[in-house]
């Protein structure tokens, strides 16, 4: 008697309670869909943050010893804290923190995240970790200026700027966020696994959810290898240890440290921050599909072998992490091995751009601002997936190694491209939140002044790195083998990534501007059929269904289906309520 | 695609365990015939084990490639009882303690599915205080490192300073696990005696359970990379 039947969540009657005060619905909400907005507006707000950074260090770059406030201390410190902001506390919490908390339940037909308490610390968390970095800005000394790799020994001995308070806020703040993402990871992984509505079978749930699915088992897995050299290296800055810290002659000082392994935190980091490339690219993988999906009126084409590439990438991910590492003086056989695990990624990966242009091939393409921005992500992807795929070899990515090569190719690949499926993502969802759609004309100036924006910066770093010039250098000076056209381009590179920088204010202001003022849209306005556009209460309240749970009778890509009335079948409707152009049902097999 | 995926599967499908496998993944609503508490345990543990395993490495790492000698563990670990000099005698009864308050645990639970409130209460009560013992004792064992034999985490008199690096680092850690257990436990149990888990079932126990059993098998890990080795 005690011991319970299990009844599925789905099945079990809807007990939740509605939340009544303000401080219970919109601060402390335990509601997914707060917390996803609250996640967002967290990530975006610290993102501009890192946007600004850039900005300084292109300033410094393309006009060097122009501006008196940029020393090579503050420099190198703004080049750490907008790596670090940007992949970490921007990417990785927007996608999964903000898409993944508003999408996974409304896209598997659930009322809720499983555990909605621990949701809710799971976002407050996080902004007490951003809070700890961005007080690393005010202590004495100031931020970090290791590089976002954070490697030591240089990362805690005086000389690096932020040695002392910065880099332990550093790491103290990661440590947090990761404590911060279990706890909505374990939520996510246990809702898709668990929650799902009837009908909804893991081979029905859109490509967004299965992304954000492998996406958070990889964070799990990978963020602990953060997580333990994070609390390593805090000893050895602390306490004195040396897990990190070889003997060290200092100064013509010995140091007290000795015997300590730094390749070892290289390892460590790189074994989190590959997967950590899959966590960002995944679930903008997944977004992406969906909305090329929706927005060329076609299936996804291949969607079976589209997850199990998603599956596919997100195991490889874990064994070529040291292809971040050919110049750390490792054993030749390792880098071999490392190589050939990096170009199998490949295969996947490029078996996932090939579905994406096979979807558009003879599409009934709607050239909405999320497709512009979807079709945007194709070419930034393939271009820095081919730059991948040279870096890729021991033989190229040695001389290419720590130059402006690698910076063009990492910020293509997983920078650009993530945030043009961000951008794709925000003008496809945004009616949902708020029922409204993102002004067209300020759209698209945004979509040309980044598209191109983009290009205009990262194509000539291509040529820069192929000249030699490396990377995080404070100023160049003269060199035998770069030409002086070299700073004339960097010059031109700064003015485009000012140019960028700005056309992201005219995102900003559309948002906010249409938020209140935006164009009404209805319900569905792309006319999609999976489930979060389904919900009776249109934007979704909280709960999301009402009484009763949908049911869900197909996967997510009905478009277009041959004799059918609408282009587009919602998962949840039954077949009986399917209207055909004819009466004569006995023709219509294939879309029962 | 992918239309009529979903059946209804009859009794017959569940004999084999390839089947069983197919068809708990092929399934709508939920993938594992079990309540979302302790699929999420499971997967808390599955990402805790790799924090641990990384730990594990990296000491291996740090033991290869470090210059000095590494201490002998049968010294470091030996107590002098009655003018016997006993190598690993406290680590032994602490490793035996934890190991039999798994036991304790694995009755709790028994006891607590078949719906026996007091007997579930009392052997949960029984296993924090084993855990608690453990962490009495792993007090003392620091306690005699640091004072006795001078150990610290930047210095050690008896061979490589990052055996007294990894060695407060790891057990530390596994003892703030040890410590979170207890607490858990006392809390589950008085939890359950107030009989807050009437009406919701026993799974708590069960999923407490899990966590306690995990903190066991990688005190296993670390007594044998540390003590053995």
């Amino acid at each position: 008697m005690t011991k319970m039947e299990n009844i599925a969540i789905a099945d079990q009657v809807d007990q939740s309670s509605h939340p009544s005060s303000f401080l219970s619905k919109y601060i402390w909400s335990q509601d997914h869909k707060v917390i996803a907005i609250q996640y967002s507006i967290t990530a975006i707000a610290v993102g501009l943050v890192a946007l600004v950074l850039s900005g300084m260090m292109r300033l410094q770059l393309g006009f060097p010893n122009e501006f008196s406030f940029i020393d090579p201390s503050s420099y190198l410190q703004f080049v750490t804290m907008h790596g670090m902001i940007m992949v970490i506390y921007l990417l990785t919490a927007l996608l999964l923190g903000g898409f993944g908390n508003y999408l996974i339940p409304l896209m598997i037909g659930a009322r809720d995240m499983v555990f909605p308490y621990l949701n809710m610390l799971s976002y407050w968390t996080y902004l007490l970790s951003v809070m700890v970095l961005l007080s690393s800005f005010f202590v004495s000394g100031g931020p970090t200026g290791a590089g976002w790799t954070l490697y030591p020994p240089q990362a805690i001995l005086s000389g690096t700027p932020g040695a002392h308070a910065g880099i332990l806020l550093m790491l103290i703040s990661l440590a947090i966020f990761i404590v911060a993402f279990t706890m909505g990871g374990l939520n996510y992984v246990s809702t898709i696994l668990q929650a799902r509505a009837k009908g909804m079978t893991l081979m029905r749930m859109p490509l967004t959810i299965w992304g954000i699915f492998v996406a958070t088992i990889l964070g799990l897995l990978a963020f602990p290898a953060l997580l333990v050299s994070a609390i390593m290296m805090i000893f050895d800055k602390v306490v004195g240890t040396s897990f990190f810290m070889p003997a060290i002659l200092s100064l013509g000082e010995t140091l007290d440290h000795s015997g300590g392994s730094p390749i070892l935190f290289q390892h460590l980091f790189w074994f989190f921050g590959h997967p950590e490339v899959y966590i960002v690219a995944l679930p903008a993988f997944g977004m992406v599909s969906d909305v090329i999906a929706v927005h060329a009126r076609k299936n996804i084409f291949g969607y079976r072998m589209m997850v199990w590439a998603i599956v596919a990438i997100g195991g490889l991910s874990f064994v070529v992490w040291a292809h971040h590492m050919y110049v750390s003086g490792m054993n030749p056989y390792f880098g071999f091995f490392f190589a050939t695990t990096t170009l199998i990624i490949a295969i996947p990966t490029a078996l996932k751009v090939y579905n994406w242009l096979l979807t558009l091939w003879r599409g009934n393409i709607h050239l909405t601002l999320p497709m512009l921005f979807a079709i945007g992500f194709i070419f930034t992807f393939t271009h820095g997936g081919l730059t991948g795929l040279m870096l890729g070899n021991v033989v190229i990515d040695l001389p290419l190694s720590d130059t402006f090569f690698v910076v063009a190719h990492f910020h293509m690949v997983m920078g650009v491209s993530p945030i043009m499926v961000l951008f794709a993502a925000i003008y496809h969802w945004f009616p949902l939140l708020t029922g409204r759609l993102l002004n067209t004309k300020l759209g698209k100036f945004h979509f040309w002044g980044t598209f191109l924006g983009t290009y205009a910066i990262y194509l000539p770093m291509h040529y820069l790195g192929f000249l030699g010039v490396p990377r995080r250098y404070f100023a160049m000076g003269t060199t035998d083998f770069i030409p002086e056209s070299a700073q004339t381009l960097n010059a031109g590179i700064t003015v485009s990534a000012i140019i960028v920088g700005l056309v992201q204010l005219v995102f900003i202001v559309n948002v906010i501007w249409s938020t209140f003022k935006g164009k009404k849209s209805g319900r569905n306005p792309w006319q999609a059929t999976s489930l979060e556009w389904q919900t009776v209460q249109f934007p979704p309240g909280h709960g999301n269904w009402g009484k009763q749970l949908p049911q869900v009778y197909r996967w997510a890509y009905d478009y277009s289906v041959p004799k059918v009335k609408d282009d587009f079948i919602p998962q949840n409707l039954s077949p009986e309520e399917v209207q055909y152009l004819t009466s004569d049902k006995n023709n219509n097999q294939g879309v029962k | 695609m992918p239309n009529n995926q979903h059946q209804e599967h009859t009794e017959a499908d569940k004999s084999s365990s390839w089947q069983s496998v197919k068809n708990d993944w092929g399934a709508d609503k939920q993938a594992f015939d079990m309540p979302w508490g302790k699929l999420m345990m499971w997967i808390f543990l599955l990402s805790d084990t790799f924090i641990f395993s990384i730990f594990l490495i990296s000491y291996m790492n740090v033991r290869m490639s470090v210059t000095v000698p590494w201490p002998n563990p049968s010294e470091v670990f030996a107590l002098t009882i009655a003018g016997h000099h006993i190598p690993l005698v406290l680590i032994a009864i602490m490793t035996f303690i934890l190991i039999t308050s798994s036991g304790t645990m694995a009755m709790a639970v028994n006891y607590a599915y078949q719906g026996n409130k007091k007997k579930t209460v009392y052997l949960m009560v029984t296993t924090a205080l084993l855990g608690a013992s453990f962490i009495g004792m792993q007090a003392f064992e620091w306690t005699k490192l640091i004072v006795e034999e001078g150990i610290r985490p930047w210095d050690n008199p008896m061979g490589a300073n990052q055996f007294g690096a990894a060695f407060f680092m790891i057990t530390g850690f596994h003892g703030l696990h040890v410590s979170a257990g207890v607490i858990y436990l006392a809390l589950i149990a008085k939890r359950v005696n107030q009989g807050k888990y009437d009406n919701k079932g026993y799974q708590i126990v069960e999923i407490t359970g899990l966590y306690w059993h995990f903190v066991d098998l990688v005190w296993v890990f670390i007594f044998a990379f540390f003590y053995l080795w």
